[in-house]
């Protein structure tokens, strides 16, 4: 147990461990015939890399690697288009560092930037709206990104935006949410889950009451998770025993942190700026029903989809096929490791990323590649 | 990102925005606190922990809760990338157009 000593509570490890292996030998479940559980949330798959889990658990036990880290699952085309608004020259485009990288068809912001595009990287959506203040002769544009951990602080500042009756700020939005692409995921016949370990922080945002389709209508258990080693494991052992009894519930395993209504506050803001659009183009799983969300008509001034004409606010959106070799789409839904994808670690490593699963330390690939102690070829 | 950071709350620095200041190891920077601040008047919060997600305290926490999920952020390395990108933030929004 390389890592157990990097637990606050290896003892507490340990016998969680030992719960786990005992009732996957109860369940019958074999390294041949595995159960499958999805972690959602891309900060549960760095933490279960970087703990080790996957290996310290049984081998009956197998992590399918949700799509929970937006980054990776930014279509290329929505690139494209942040670099097409990030080259106008009103524009000072804000972003989120994480998406710096992420690979356009041309290009990345980072490379737009490098040839002298306006992109301020923001820790805070608080930031674009001062820098909207302090720039009132250039068009700020903040890039929305995130699942419902950030929504919540872009409808906020668009609130306070308009409270402000700012006239440079707006929000090119391409928020997503976490349960339908779960739902897309359960409807494929292709996909064989046994139970989700459920995110925790977009869980603090909405409550645990949106899951409760999996449990009903899927007959699948999902536990709300914290990002302790701990907390996995006991997550995990919830499941499972979930599984041994027959039962398929809701739980929720966070709940120092989780309230199972959610944040109230967090919740009413999103309901009044936002709206869920048809369909939402996902990198890896293609248009998934309501899965983003758009800003509604009351707040039109602060859509820069329409101040711009641009992305879904220019009618079909333009869609971009992965690049040749790329298999994220496929890893991103189980059917193949990242190991087992031709290019990982030769065409594509974190400091060349060829898809977006390579980006963020929360893409499976990226996890893999810094932690999953696999004997790579060298380059070519 | 996706993973909120644990900060303190050490100063209210406007009421009516619900905007206060936090110390995250050591980093103070300003944060909405609308999402915690519930009925009670927003001073009270002084004192307290929060997780704060992309400026926004989005959960109120105790601080033995603020320590265990700091040692796992920064085990995971997230604590570091965190607090560089608040500072970078502000070099940015420095930073002559």
């Amino acid at each position: 147990m390389k890592y157990a000593e990097e637990f606050r509570d290896p003892k507490a490890a340990k016998g969680l461990l030992a719960q786990i292996a005992q009732v996957i030998d109860e369940l019958g479940a074999t390294k041949e015939k595995p159960v499958h559980i999805m972690e959602i949330c891309g900060g549960h798959t760095h933490a279960i890399f970087r703990y080790g889990l996957d290996k310290l658990t049984p081998e009956g036990l197998e992590f399918i690697h949700g799509p929970g880290c937006p980054v990776c699952v930014l279509p290329m085309s929505r690139v494209d288009e942040c670099v097409e608004l990030a080259e106008r020259p009103e524009v000072i485009f804000t972003t989120f560092g994480d998406a710096m990288r992420v690979p356009g068809t041309k290009k990345s912001l980072l490379q737009a930037k490098a040839e002298g595009a306006d992109i301020r990287m923001v820790y805070s959506p608080l930031d674009a709206l001062e820098l909207a203040r302090r720039n009132p002769d250039r068009e700020v544009v903040f890039f929305g990104l995130g699942f419902e951990t950030t929504t919540p602080s872009t409808a906020l500042s668009i609130q306070q935006a308009a409270s402000e009756e700012m006239a440079n700020f707006s929000v090119f939005c391409n928020h997503i949410t976490v349960p339908p692409p779960i739902k897309a995921l359960l409807d494929d016949p292709h996909m064989i889950l046994d139970g989700f370990v459920g995110p925790g922080h977009v869980s603090m945002v909405i409550g645990v009451e949106p899951y409760r389709f999996i449990a009903r209508d899927y007959g699948k258990p999902i536990v709300v998770a914290g990002f302790e080693p701990i907390d996995l494991l006991q997550s995990v052992l919830m499941v499972l025993e979930q599984m041994r009894d027959g039962r398929a519930e809701v739980e929720n395993q966070y709940s120092r942190v989780v309230q199972d209504d959610g944040n109230p506050v967090s919740i009413a803001a999103c309901d009044d700026v936002y709206e869920p659009r048809p369909t939402f183009e996902w990198r890896g799983l293609g248009e998934i029903d309501s899965s983003g969300l758009r800003i509604r008509e009351k707040y039109v001034a602060f859509d820069a989809e329409t101040k711009f004409s641009i992305g879904y606010g220019k009618g079909a959106p333009r869609f971009v096929p992965e690049p040749e070799g790329c298999a994220c789409g496929d890893v991103m839904t189980g059917r193949l490791k990242p190991i087992q994808c031709p290019q990982f670690g030769k065409g594509c490593t974190p400091e060349m990323p060829l898809g977006a699963l390579m980006v963020s330390s929360e893409g499976a690939c990226a996890a893999y590649y810094q932690y999953g102690g696999v004997d790579l070829e060298p380059a070519e | 990102m996706c993973l909120g950071i644990p900060g303190q709350i050490v100063e209210i620095s406007s009421a009516e925005k619900k905007l206060a200041i936090a110390d995250v190891s050591g980093v103070r920077r300003e944060v909405n606190v609308a999402c915690i601040a519930g009925d009670a008047p927003v001073e009270d919060l002084i004192g307290a922990w929060a997780l704060i997600h992309v400026g926004f305290a989005m959960s109120l926490i105790n601080e033995e809760e603020a320590a265990k999920t700091m040692d796992v952020l920064k085990m995971l390395g997230e604590a570091q990338e965190e607090i560089e990108a608040m500072r970078a933030s502000q070099r940015e929004m420095d930073r002559a157009s």
